[in-house]
């Protein structure tokens, strides 16, 4: 076994549009995957730090793999970790990238409801706090994607969905109703290995939230 | 249910094979040994208490972890334990009786209605030590040393020993006069070291200093260092200054006794705040996602059964630590087969070896049992135990 300042420190990260903004976010902290992630079919790399390998995964995936220990830090969305809840995670830092919002839609011209709708969403857990928040009680319908559809199929009065531009909704007749929270991409931690690999986890989040500071004040775009 | 799925076991609930229970039941029998050297006295809590005295002191922190049924012979709610403290801490108050310190042990199955961390176990082995009646800092580094001792005789190397101090968060915030809702939001994005959420949350407060101090305790964690930054941040605060050179000479004492031990300080470290009263400490292992032990002051606990005192304790999962210390450690018996006859000779030859602690398993059928090493044979000089032929099956 080896001495803690030489253990392996794993980054997990979510593929897709957040992989791409924290890769230069990265960058401007030291850290560079050694081969291009977008052209090999690897899910493991190594950097050019010898004590820290990435790991991509699904956005979903990685608070699981964080706190189990099998990741020591992961990027993923606010979104995500407000589903499933961050127990047994630190969320020291916040990306400021892959920017959304987490809200309400539905049908422009959908009739007045009641105290009893049903919701069609991904995020089950966050609608069903959120309708209950307000004493709607809400019949959640877990759907995998196309939520847009389900109003106008008659599947759902209501979706809760993380809204960017808007325009898919106005493609699909709908209008955002209500913003449930605002959505950005988080650095997690196990709470283990912020223990056992304090320094190397804490100066890694002190060059990310330097990085994180530089790229807001200039508003540089991702190359 | 299908014959296909009959011996599905309920998530989180697992049955414990041969070779594991072994190692269980060794680690046990050590580790009570242990703290029967240590001054400890075992106690056997029943499994389940009327929920009166099973969850009270530790509130809605384990009401949902309890699996309750209704008892039929007086019609009041019955829990299955899902700690073993608060039985420890009732036996001390109300069973036990003496003003001198009392020092308690035990070791005994708990089940959890839900797994306390993702994949965690609903069915552990609970097993800890709790001392009573004495205040003092030396009661809290005993403990602490004994829960170390615990990890080390259960063979895990590399400890990381966190402390804490509710006493620092609860001085801050006392005279504050938060709501309900507000506190919880406070509380619960200092949990998570959410920095944002934390900066958002304080914009509300008025308390300029207050603010200051809320949001720097979230940062306060690392080596013995940051006790001293503490000191500076939380100047003004005497409550809060206490605690922090509480936690500062607990440190020391600990580093003295175990200099092997890494040691972490998280000032903004809150579990169990909502029954513990002073420091609180946990022991994380390489590899392990969670903390492998954990305890920590929780002081007048016993008021509910008629008696305040002061206390202090940990606990462990006994199937955790059997399991990180299975790590290449592989227990194989070397037992004698001996044959199924009616020989008194033959009897007494086995009664001894038995009673030398030697494995005798007599070979039913006349086959040997897989275990065996060795065998009981008779020769001129009467029963001899001899190599066993390796058989060509």
């Amino acid at each position: 076994m080896t001495s803690n300042t030489t253990q392996m420190l794993t980054l997990a990260l979510t593929k897709g549009r957040i992989l791409k903004e924290t890769l230069p976010l990265l960058a401007r902290a030291g850290i560079c995957p050694v081969e291009d992630i977008d052209s090999s079919r690897k899910l493991i790399f190594a950097t050019n730090q010898e004590n820290l390998r990435l790991l991509i995964l699904r956005g979903s995936d990685v608070p699981t793999y964080v706190k189990l220990g099998a990741a020591d830090i992961g990027v993923t969305g606010k979104d995500v970790l407000l589903e499933q809840g961050g127990e047994g995670l630190y969320e020291p830092l916040d990306l400021g990238i892959a920017r959304c919002r987490l809200m309400t839609a539905g049908r422009i011209d959908r009739p007045d409801m009641g105290n009893r709708i049903r919701v069609a969403s991904k995020f089950v857990n966050v609608a069903r706090r959120y309708f209950a928040e307000r004493g709607v009680h809400a019949e959640v319908i877990k759907l995998y994607g196309a939520m847009e559809l389900a109003p106008n199929m008659g599947l759902a009065d209501l979706i809760v969905d993380v809204v960017d531009t808007g325009n898919t909704l106005k493609a699909n007749g709908l209008e955002p109703i209500e913003l449930i929270a605002e959505v950005s991409s988080r650095l997690v931690v196990n709470k283990a290995s912020m223990r056992s690999q304090h320094d190397a986890i804490q100066s890694l989040i002190n060059a990310l939230s330097e990085a994180v500071a530089e790229s807001t004040a200039c508003y540089d775009q991702p190359t | 249910m299908t014959t296909v799925d009959r011996w599905l076991l309920p998530d989180g609930v697992e049955e414990v094979l041969p070779e594991q229970a072994q190692r269980i039941e060794r680690l046990r029998r050590e580790l009570l040994n242990l703290y029967r050297t240590w001054g400890y006295e075992l106690v056997i809590p029943p499994l389940m208490e009327f929920t009166d005295s099973l969850l009270v002191g530790l509130g809605s922190d384990i009401d949902l972890l309890t699996f309750k049924v209704i008892d039929q012979l007086s019609g009041r709610t019955l829990g299955i334990r899902a700690d073993i403290t608060p039985q420890v801490a009732r036996i001390d108050a109300h069973s036990i009786k003496a003003d001198a310190v009392s020092r308690l042990c035990y070791a005994g199955s708990v089940l959890h209605t839900r797994p306390k961390s993702l994949m965690g176990s609903r069915s552990p082995i609970q097993l800890g030590a709790e001392l009573y009646g004495a205040a003092g800092q030396e009661a809290d580094v005993e403990i602490i040393s004994l829960m170390l001792e615990t990890l080390k005789a259960g063979g895990i190397e590399q400890l990381t020993l966190d402390l804490g101090h509710v006493g620092i968060y609860r001085a801050l915030i006392s005279g504050a006069d938060l709501d309900y809702e507000y506190e919880q939001m406070l509380f619960d994005a200092l949990q998570r070291k959410a920095m944002v959420d934390l900066g958002d949350i304080l914009a509300e407060l008025e308390d300029e200093e207050l603010r200051s101090q809320l949001s720097t305790l979230s940062a306060l964690h690392g080596d013995l260092d940051v006790l001293a930054l503490a000191a500076t941040a939380l100047a003004g605060n005497d409550a809060a200054l206490a605690a922090v050179s509480e936690l500062d000479s607990l440190g020391r004492a600990i580093a003295t006794r175990f200099p092997e031990v890494t040691l972490y300080f998280d000032l903004g470290e809150l579990r169990g705040y909502h029954y513990h009263t002073g420091m609180v400490f946990a022991a994380y292992a390489p590899d392990q996602g969670q903390a492998v032990a954990n305890g920590g002051r929780y002081d007048d606990v016993g008021a509910a059964f008629g008696r305040a005192r002061p206390a202090t304790g940990f606990n462990t999962d006994l199937k955790l630590l059997a399991d990180i210390s299975a790590e290449g450690d592989a227990a194989v018996i070397s037992a004698i087969a001996a044959p199924a006859e009616n020989d008194t000779e033959l009897l007494a030859k086995i009664d001894m070896l038995r009673s030398d602690g030697e494995t005798v398993i007599v070979s039913l059928g006349g086959a040997s049992d897989a275990r065996c090493t060795r065998q009981l044979v008779k020769d001129s000089n009467g029963w001899q135990v001899q190599a066993l032929e390796v058989s060509s099956s």
